[in-house]
This record gives C-alpha cells, structure tokens and sequence, in this order.
C-alpha cells in the first residue's frame, strides 16, 4: 500500500503530462502534427531546416525524446537511415518501434517518386524507395495528413473527437489553400530550374517545374569544379530560369553558378523555418512560391 | 460532450474559412478563371498518368514474372532482410625498429592490444548481419575474418539478441557484445577516428572488453539523456580470464548522461565500472607470458563533445573527447621469472583528442594517450611489470578523406614514446564498407 503510494507520488510527474509527445524527425512532420493535434499534442522535431537530415548525429538528447515519445513521424524512405535506427534502437521504446501505430514513415502513404529498386551505390546516395522529398508537394501533405489523424485517433482514443474536428479544420483550410498556391504559380508551369540536389522533384511535379541539372553529380556528394563548369557550358546552350538550393546546403556553388550564367540563384525553404517567414505549412508554401515567382519574372 | 466538440469545430471553421478563401472580387473572377483551365489542363495530366501507370502495372507483372524480386518494403529496414555488410580495411604502416618486439614496459598487453601490423597488411574484415527477429526481437552477428600465422580465421566477434519491447525503458541484451564501459569500447573499429585504440584501451582492456553475458540497461524517463546499465559477462577475455566464479566471472556498472548545450553543440558523459577476476590471465611476451590470478577492478570516466555550425553535420563539424582509466589489481603474479609474487597496484591511463572537419570530405585530428602506475616493487625489477624510466605516451596526427559515408582514406603519423625506443611511425589505412551499413551511434 504504501510502495504505491510512493511509486505513484514518483511518477505523478510524468503521469501529469496528459498531451501526447510526437517525435518528428523533420519539421514539416512537427507542424503537421501541431495542425491535427493542437493542444492535445505536444510536437518535437530532431532537425530544424538549417539541418541536412541525411546527416543528423544520434544525439543523447534525442534518444531521449524518442524514449518518451507516443508517436514518431519520419519522412522514411531511408532518408534517415543514418541515424534513426540508432536512437530507435538506445531509446527503448516499444511504442515508436517499426510495425506500431505509434512508428510512421510520411512518405509511405503517398505515390513516391524516382524508386530505383536496383541501384548501384556508384550512382550515388540515391534511396531505392524512392526520393524522400514528399513533402514540396502539398497534395502530399494532405495524404499524410490523412494518416496521421487515423493514427493519433487509434493511439489517443480518448480525444478521438477532437482529432476529427482538427483534421477536418485543417483538409478543408489546405484544399483551399492548394487551390489558391495552384492559381498562383500557374507561371510557373514550365520554368527551368537548376537544382543543388534532387530535393525538389515532387514541387517540380506539382508546379510542373521542368529539372535541367543539379549541382551535385552524385547525389549526395559536395559539387565538384569540373561538374560544374560542364553545368556551365550546358546552360549556355540551354538556358535555366532559376538555381534552386536548401537552406542547409552550401551557398557557393550555386552562386558560383549563377555569377557565371546570369541565371539566378535563389534559397527556397526545403521545411518549415527554412526563412525566417515560413513559421507553419501554409506560409512554408506561400514563401516557395512566392520566391520562385520572384525569380523568374 | 461529442456534440460540443462537432459544433465548435464546425464554428471553427466558419471563423477560419474566410480568412483565407475571400479576396477581392477581381481576383476571385481571376482565380476562377485559372482553376477551370488548370481543371481541363489537369483532366489531360491525370489522363496521361493513368496510361503510363497503365503501362507501369504491365511492366512490374513482367518484372514479377521474370524474377521473384522482392521489393523492400518493410520501413526502416534496408533491402535485404537481414541487413547485410561488409567492412573491409587495410593498412601500410612504417616502424623504425620493428614491431615484433614492441612492449610498454610496465604495462603488459593482453587480448587483443599490440602494434598495427608493419607494412602491407590486410586489417579486419567484417561481415555483419542484423535485423529484427520479431516483434520483441532483434539480433545482431558480427563475423571477423582476418589472417592469423597466415591462416584465415573467422571469429564470431558479436553475436547477441535484444529485447525491442520491454516496458519503462528496460531493455536486455544477451550474447557475446561490446560491453558498454567507456565511450570507445562499443565502438567498432571502422567507426574509430584514430587507426588505433589509445594506449589506456590497450593496456587494461586489451584494445576492447567483448565477452559472454546479458547487459542491462534502462533510459530514465527524463528530456536529459540518462541511461543506466549493469552487465554480467562470463569472464573468459582480459582484464579477466578463464571465466571464474562458475563462468560468471565479470560484472560491469555504467552510467552515461548528455544533452544540447545549444542547437550547435551536443555532449555526452559517463562513468563505467568494472570488476573482473582473473586465473592464470597472460600477457606480455606470447612465448613466455606473465601469468595474473586475482581481482581487477576498472573505473573509467569520459566526455564527449560534439559542434556543427547550426547542427549541420555535413558542411563542418568538430568532436573533443576524452577519457580516463584507472585499474587496481590485486592478485599474484607467475611467469616471465616470477611465481605467485604478490602484487597490489594501481595504474592510470587517459587520452584526449580533437577530430575536425573544415569542409565536406576532409577531417584532421589530433591525439596524446598517455600511462602511469605504481612502482610494484623490487621483486618485479627485471619483469615486464616495472616501470619505463618515463611514463609511455604518444601523440598522433591524422588526417582523412571520405569520399562518401562508405569509402574512407587515412594517413597517421604517430610520435612514439612508450614503446621499447621513442619513435616516430606512421601509416596508411582505408576503410570501406558495402551493403547495409547500420546507423552510428554519437
């Protein structure tokens, strides 16, 4: 009786944190997560949009995020390959370990784009699952959406309700929002671009953006000088409207680029926080457009 | 309560939907106009795509058709199940006197501690296998080849499995593991920033603890990272030997606590205990070997501290670290001359080194390791166990160059002052690795 009592005074600390912990490993997941889950959740997210997440350490503090997290959120498609397993496999957490509800890699619930199931490591850091990019497509993020809300139902029942109202909220704000991003960048449809890695294939599907070259000639690795004075001769004959990088990538090579071309080079938020004005999705798409909309006219 | 919560979503709703959906009147008639084209541009796109996904369907019947492929679809896993790779290392690496001979006077290697081999020499090569062996499962098997005489010899060098699914942050590990003392000692070898373990490793672990046993560990509930864990090992390898107390001859205790001091910078601490008993436990000379029977304790404590600019690892990154160990032995000494000498000493050994990374690629490091101890007494006086006139240390340079996660090329240079003659040494190494490669802890 009196063990109990203690025990519960010991934990009554932990016991008190009603909300459920999402764990996201980017954070576009993280402000989904803040869309459908509001107050009822409580959102981290391992990398921030100045961060490459193909090159994240396995961090102490975030083997302790995902030792108490409910719910992980990953773009998957081995994009995190380097380091999630890792924290999965010290945190100790059988709520978030793969086969759970509780364990979600974004990029499974949309059509992946670019899946090489017999790749050569020569060709590069290529994912045979696919490019885990999904989320520069905002369809993309309604399919997640989707998912998400189902899973936070089936692990917080109790507030099942209340997940519902949000999602709804939310699928109704973002379809519209697509219908206005869609009008709005129809001048897109058809531009060139220059891109530092292959980040940006699903925004080139939606915008129908056409991809003539990327910095890098394998993917994954730092741009080398030849490559990039072969770029140079290429885009003379065939000119690009705009040089595409991430916030995490390396500024250099694409205003190298761009000095020598006269094509310019612009830094488009790959996530959330990627600008200082893209704060949630919706301005993280107003921004991406709003940028290339700039650059090209 | 349902009803509450459906009503004010749908009051919600009504609030945000014309925040975002009114605009001015023109531009309304505008959008309308842009959504029935882009309407009838994508009745064509979708057209389009439903022919090619069409065409793709027939195409993976024939792929399916021609050849069982598999396609790797369980998430988190890698394309085969299980996971396999392959590490592969080698080295060239120049003395100025021979290493066949090569001792620290008063601290007698064991296990597997001793000089990288002199000239062209193929290292270790690893195969390593792992994958979840259900839900409450995984395993891990790590096969050394290596050439031993000029014989090839394969070495079960890991082979444990792990619960995934105990409950309040338990889990347990049974089998032959890296026990998890210290910072470098579960580290793999082609996971190491030097070519070589430092000199307190080598000395009182023998480059590094595996053993036989069950290891338990527990993640404190907390935003700091702290973790707990205790092992039981059958005490068959040094600082231990011929698996005392019924095969239970070894427990260790560790402790390892770290966090983010900033989004640049993370750290990571630890203590580590360790007790081992040890019967007729040789090192030393190979042909006449010091033989201890007695009880070795190790207390180890380390820091490790980790910098990228904004915590983008890629561009530019930097890693302090340091560690130190101090073993008491308490026992008798036979062989190399003595028998049954009692012996009861302390010694102390530590590193510190900085690995730095400019620009993608390139990394440069800098390391001094360094030992000390007890003077044993007048009865060791001409045995491998008294002590070199100055306390043995080294201090090495490296640089090296990744061409990817896979593929690593090192120069090190080391100045040598432990060994029978301070000297300088230096070498060549490449570590490559096909196949699945598993994440890399901090």
């Amino acid at each position: 009786m009196k063990t109990s009592i203690v025990l519960t005074l010991l934990f009554l600390p932990f016991m008190a944190h009603a909300e459920l912990k999402v764990f996201a490993c980017e954070p576009e997941w993280a402000a989904l997560a803040d869309e459908l889950g509001g107050a009822e959740v409580s959102s981290y997210s391992a990398t921030t949009a100045l961060q490459d997440p193909h090159y994240i350490q396995a961090r102490p503090s975030l083997i302790a995020k995902v030792r108490n997290a409910d719910l992980l959120i990953c773009s998957g498609a081995e994009l995190e390959m380097g380091w999630l397993p890792s924290l999965l496999q010290k945190a100790n957490n059988p709520k978030v370990m793969p086969g759970k509800p509780g364990y979600m890699e974004a990029s499974a619930f949309v059509l992946r784009l670019g899946a090489t199931p017999n790749i050569d490591r020569a060709q590069g850091d290529i994912h045979p699952q696919g490019n885990p990019h999904v989320q520069t497509n905002p369809h993309n993020i309604l399919a997640v959406a989707a998912e998400l809300n189902r899973r936070l139902v089936v692990i917080d029942p109790d507030n099942a309700a209340a997940y519902e109202a949000k999602y709804g909220n939310f699928s109704k704000r973002w379809r519209d929002a697509i219908t206005i991003w869609e009008a709005k960048a129809r001048p897109l449809r058809g531009r060139r671009i220059v891109t530092h890695h292959k980040s940006w294939i699903y925004l080139e599907q939606w915008l129908g953006l056409q991809e003539i070259g990327n910095l890098e000639a394998v993917p994954g690795l730092p741009p080398t000088a030849a490559h990039l004075s072969q770029l140079t001769a290429t885009l003379k004959d065939t000119a690009a409207d705009v040089i595409i990088r991430s916030p995490y990538q390396d500024s250099k090579p694409s205003e190298w680029l761009s000095a020598r071309t006269g094509i310019p080079a612009v830094m488009l938020p790959l996530t959330v926080g990627g600008t200082e004005d893209a704060k949630d999705l919706f301005s993280l798409f107003d921004r991406i457009i709003d940028i290339l909309l700039g650059a090209t006219t | 309560m349902r009803i509450d919560l459906v009503q004010s979503a749908i009051l919600a709703l009504l609030i945000v939907l014309p925040d975002t959906v009114l605009a001015e009147p023109s531009e309304m008639e505008l959008l309308r106009n842009a959504i029935s084209e882009m309407r009838a541009d994508y009745d064509a796109r979708i057209a389009e795509l439903e022919r090619r996904l069409a065409a793709a369907e027939q195409n993976a019947q024939q792929a399916q058709s021609v050849a069982a492929i598999s396609t790797p679809a369980a998430p988190g896993n890698s394309a085969a199940n299980p996971a396999i790779g392959v590490i592969f290392s080698g080295s060239a690496w120049n003395y100025a006197s021979s290493p066949d001979g090569y001792a620290v006077q008063g601290f007698p290697f064991g296990g597997e501690a001793g000089p990288i081999d002199e000239g062209l020499a193929l290292g270790e090569t690893e195969l390593i296998m792992n994958a979840n062996v259900d839900d409450k499962f995984s395993a891990w098997l790590t096969v050394a080849l290596a050439l031993e005489d000029g014989e090839a010899v394969a070495e079960v060098e890991e082979a444990w499995v792990e619960t995934t699914a105990l409950p309040a942050g338990f889990s347990a590990r049974l089998g032959r593991f890296f026990s998890g003392i210290g910072y470098l000692n579960d580290k793999h070898a082609h996971a190491w920033d030097f070519a070589d373990q430092p000199l307190p490793y080598q000395a009182f672990l023998g480059g590094q603890l595996i053993d036989d046993g069950v290891q338990i560990r527990w993640l404190a509930p907390t935003d700091t990272y702290l973790e707990l864990g205790g092992e039981a090992m059958r005490g068959g390898r040094y600082p231990a030997a011929s698996a005392a107390h019924d095969g239970v001859g070894s427990y260790s205790l560790f402790a390892n606590i770290g966090g983010d001091s900033s989004a640049s910078s993370s750290w990571l601490a630890g203590i580590s205990f360790l007790d081992a008993t040890a019967i007729e436990r040789p090192s030393g000379d190979e042909d006449d070997p010091l033989l201890f029977s007695g009880d070795s304790e190790l207390l180890m404590a380390q820091f490790v501290w980790k910098w990228s600019p904004n915590g983008n690892w890629k561009q530019r990154n930097l890693i302090l670290q340091g560690e130190y160990l101090k073993k008491s032995e308490d026992g008798l000494y036979s062989g190399a001359g003595l028998s049954g000498t009692p012996y009861n000493g302390d010694q102390s050994g530590w590193y510190a080194q900085a690995v730095y990374q400019p620009i993608p690629r390139w990394r440069f490091g800098g390391r001094i390791d360094a030992l000390s101890g007890d003077n044993p007494g007048a009865l060791f006086d001409s045995t491998p166990l008294a002590l070199r006139s100055s306390d043995p240390r080294r201090f090495s340079l490296m640089a090296d160059w990744a061409n990817s996660e896979f593929s690593r090329l090192r120069v090190q240079f080391t100045r040598d002052e432990a060994g029978p003659q301070n000297e300088n040494q230096w070498g060549l190494q490449y570590i490559h690795s096909i196949g699945a490669h598993g994440a890399h802890s901090f």
